[in-house]
Parts: structure tokens; sequence; C-alpha cells
């Protein structure tokens, strides 16, 4: 009887364990093969000449110069649509964290509100930026992009440091609060001093996001063959560099486009490990 | 005896449930109030509405009065921040914050104004001698808080909490999570601050209360059913309510 039920119990383990092993080999392989698609495919069509010129020929059909009015192009809209977003994002999850109850109902509508908009596809987005530019009399440009940007990436951002800075134990904030901090203070120097990872994490997972979403761009940023250099004038990005690229008839051209696509993997990399690597000597106070 | 604290007819709701019926008590100036009485009685609870802390919950509703000093704390022109740093706070398990040794001490001082580097060098040294922690970290004020024992976190957080210079002490069951050596330093330096600072003590270990107490309240299921020095309440205990704790046999019929 005893070893039946043992039995039992030990098939169940097995047979859940051979499923989480096979879900995360999905993972793993998914990740693998878009990683190695865009190298195979776009290695031979990377070149110095990617990275520094900008595109000769039109970017539509043009086989030679460069993608680097995209590149400078997504890495400024990239980071002001991030920073914009953090300035958003911060005060919303202090207020809803630390100047709420915890079961204030209005605290629940915002969670709503952003869990929906989080929902929201990026062509909507991108729909709704360019209904608002028309409104207020505005072109395609990088400010408009930004924005728009700015918007998509806002409920991301918001919502997954709020994740975690709610399970930021209840007794930290006590103790803040017990030493005569005000609210404002507890928020700066202790709850986001100790989310501050989550906070990166956060951002870069927004940047990631905001970087490479296409549609949203679209109709609100435009695309030139020139470089950046006004926020009222429309700016190249990589996703549409790519999208463009890809859509061409001439295999050539495609091989940029996976070269743009490669380019813009590496960039998000580089961003994200480097950040991390930098916040390494900032978390080393923070309670484990 | 001069009272420290007061309460008059304090009582406290957490949403329909009556924590705290109607406490009418006086915490004496420099002496340990230790307040006992069995788990869910509303010891906690009655030690953070000293310092407004109880505010911080869900659907919290109080009705009556506290009075420091004899002034009401809950008063609208109470300024939360300065009763707060009036009241040093110690936690069950101790809360460091998420920074260095020197930095948990430098804290309070630096949101209540200090910025000289020679003033905060000085205080941090002093508190943590006051707190008999100095001897232990003073080679490493820079590393992580985190990192100390368990014992020597408590011992930070009552160094943390005298650095903002308050006038009563408030230990929830501060030696709780300790080992019995950590729990012995901290009572002994709670004996050894008694002239300088009102402390108040809620305990669940009768011979700690023994030991401490200087006076003793007796919570039971949210009701105050005696108060009085120490020695009067031990030893002759006027309701066989607190006779029964006291005794160790004491009936739960009230727990659910």
């Amino acid at each position: 009887m005893a070893k039946k039920y043992f039995d039992k119990r030990n098939t169940e383990e097995a047979v859940f364990k051979c499923l989480m092993v096979l879900s995360i080999f999905i993972v793993a392989v998914s990740l693998i093969s878009i990683l190695a698609t865009v190298l195979v495919k776009g290695i031979g069509a990377l070149n110095i000449a990617m990275l520094t010129k900008t595109p000769e020929g039109g970017y539509y059909l043009g086989k030679t110069g460069g993608i680097l009015n995209a590149i400078l192009g997504s890495v400024i809209l990239g980071v002001g649509a991030t920073l914009m977003s953090l300035v958003i994002s911060l005060p919303v999850v202090c207020y809803l964290n630390l100047y709420l109850k915890k079961n204030s109902r209005f605290a629940l509508l915002v969670r709503f509100s952003l869990d929906v908009l989080w929902g929201v596809p990026s062509i909507v987005y991108g729909a709704f930026g360019f209904a608002a530019m028309l409104f207020l009399g505005l072109k395609a440009s990088l400010l408009s992009g930004t924005v728009t940007v700015a918007l998509l990436i806002t409920p991301i951002m918001a919502r997954s440091m709020d994740e975690i800075i709610r399970i930021i134990p209840f007794e930290l904030k006590e103790a803040a609060y017990a030493l005569g901090s005000t609210r404002l203070e507890t928020a700066f120097k202790i709850i986001f001093k100790q989310a501050q990872p989550a906070i990166l994490a956060a951002t870069l997972v927004a940047f990631g996001r905001g970087i490479g979403d296409a549609a949203c761009v679209l109709f609100t940023a435009g695309f030139t063959d020139s470089l950046p250099y006004s926020l009222f004038k429309p700016v190249a990005t990589l996703p549409l560099a790519i999208f463009f690229q890809l859509g061409t008839p001439f295999p050539e051209v495609q091989k940029r486009g996976y070269a743009a696509a490669l380019i813009l993997t590496l960039l998000i990399l580089t961003v994200s490990l480097s950040a991390r690597f930098l916040s390494k000597r900032f978390t080393e106070h923070l309670l484990k | 005896m001069k009272p420290h604290i007061s309460t008059k007819n304090l009582s406290v709701w957490y949403g329909e449930h009556h924590v705290l019926n109607n406490i009418s008590i006086d915490i004496p100036d420099k002496k340990i109030t230790v307040i006992i009485g069995p788990s869910g009685c509303g010891k906690t609870t009655l030690l953070k509405s000293f310092n407004r802390l109880i505010e911080l919950q869900d659907g919290v509703k109080i009705s009556g009065k506290v009075l420091l000093d004899g002034e009401d704390i809950y008063d609208p022109s109470c300024d939360i921040t300065h009763l707060r740093k009036k009241m040093g706070l110690l936690f069950q398990k101790p809360q460091v914050l998420p920074m260095s040794i020197y930095e948990n001490v430098a804290y309070g001082l630096r949101i209540h104004g200090t910025k000289d580097k020679e003033e905060l060098d000085y205080s941090v040294e002093h508190y943590l001698k006051e707190a008999s922690l100095w001897n232990e970290v003073k080679d490493r004020l820079n590393t992580s808080a985190w990192k100390l024992s368990i014992g020597q976190q408590q011992r930070l957080c009552l160094a943390r909490g005298m650095a903002i210079e308050p006038e009563v002490i408030l230990g929830d069951e501060p030696t709780a999570a300790l080992d019995p050596i950590s729990a012995e330093r901290i009572e002994q330096r709670f004996l050894g601050l008694k002239n300088k600072y009102s402390i108040v003590l809620v305990t669940h270990i009768l011979r700690q209360a023994r030991r401490l107490a200087d006076y003793v309240i007796f919570l039971y299921f949210g009701n105050l059913i005696e108060h009085g020095p120490a020695e009067a309440v031990f030893n002759h205990p006027k309701d066989p309510r607190t006779q029964a704790y006291i005794d160790g046999r004491f009936f739960e019929e009230h727990t659910s």
C-alpha cells in the first residue's frame, strides 16, 4: 500500500520535471535560433560602412552606404522615450506604493489601467500618436516618435517596477517611518534604493521594447536618409530600416536588413549588459 | 509620578475587528514599562499607537486620545515626523536599512538636518557605543548592515533609534528573534538606558518582564485588565486573570 502511494508521487514528480525541462528547452532553442538566423543572414552584409555611413541610393533600394542614420535615430529616440517614461513611472509607482494604502480602490484602478495599456498593441499607439499629431498640427518627427514610444513603454516600466516594489517588506517602510522619514524620503532614500535593481531591470525591458518597436514609429517618427538633427524633423529608426530593407525584392538589400537586425540586437544586448555591470557596484548594501 | 505618555479612552479597530477597547493608562517617565498579555491581545497595536505607526494599516479607526507630555498626538496640528523623532522603535525582527552600518545610524540624523561630517562621525560612534556594538563594528563601518548577525542588527537598530535623540524607546518583542546571549545584551542595554529614556516594551516572556519591568500593563483581548508597579502586579495581582497569566496557566477560551 505504502509502496504504491510512493510510486504514484514519484511518477508525478518525474513527469512534471520532464515537462519543465522541455519548456525550458523550447525557450532556449527559440532564443538561439533567432540569434543564429539574424547572425547567419546578416553577418555577410555587416561592415564598417554599415555603422559609419548614411544610406546611399535610397533606403528602399540602396545597396551601399550604411544605416548610421537609423542607429543614431533609434538610440536618441529610445533613450529619450525611456527617460520620459522613467519620469512618469517613478512618481506613479511612488504614489501607488507609499501614498495609497494597500487595498486602496484607486490603486487597484490605476494598476488595472496600466495592465490594459500594457496589452494595447503598439500599432494602436502609433495610430493614436498619429491622430494626436494631426490634432496638434505636428508632422512626423523625432519628438512625436519619442512621445509615442514613451506612451507605449510607460505601462511596461511602471508595472514592472510596481510589482517588485509591492513585495518589499512592509517592515522596511515601517522602519523608515519610525525614524521620522517623510513619505518622499522613504521612497527615494530607502524603497527606491532597495528596489534599484528592479528599477534598472524595468527600465531596460522598457528600453528594449521601445527601441525595437516598428509600428509605433511608422507614422509618428517617419523616416529619413539624413542623420537626426532636429526634434521637429523626421528621424530614421532601426526597426523601420529593417522593415523597409527586408521588404525589397533584392537579396542584397534583404541581407542588409538582417545586418540592421543584428545591430539592433547587439545594441540592446550591450546596453543591457553594461547597465547591469555598472549597477553591481551600487547594490552592495541592498538587503538580501 | 509624572506620566510621559497617557492614553485616554483609546479604542482601535481594524475594519470591524475591535483591537483595543477603551484603554486609559499612564506610562511613567524614565522607567521601563512592560506590556504583557497573550498573543493577539493588542500589545503591538497599543505600542504602535504611540508613534502613529498604526495609521499605516488598512482600515484602521482610532478613537480617544494619546497624550505625549500632555499634548494630543492625534491632533491635526501634530507634526507626525517630529512625533516619530521622539520615539525610537525596535521591531521584533531587526529591520536594517539597505545601506552601510555607518549610514544606518547616520540616516536618521541626516533626514533631521545634520550635515556636518564631524558631527555625524561623532554621533555614529557615540550611539554605537551606547548600543554596545562599537567594538564589534568599528573596523567595518562601511560594510553592509545586513551582513551583521541578527543580534548585532538589533543593536544597530537600537543605535539608529537612539541617534535621532528620542525621549521614548519602544520595543515590540525586541529580543524575540535573538539568541539568548544577544537577548541578554539587549536587556542589559535597556536597564542601562532607563535613566535617560522612557522605555516601553512588549513581551510575551514573563521572566523577561520580571527582570526588566518597573511598571506593568496587562492586556487581555483588547481590554486593560491590570496595570501598576511591577512589584505589585507580579506579587499581588488584583485580577484573577492576571494571576492566571502570571502562573502560566492561561485559559485561551477566546481564541478562535
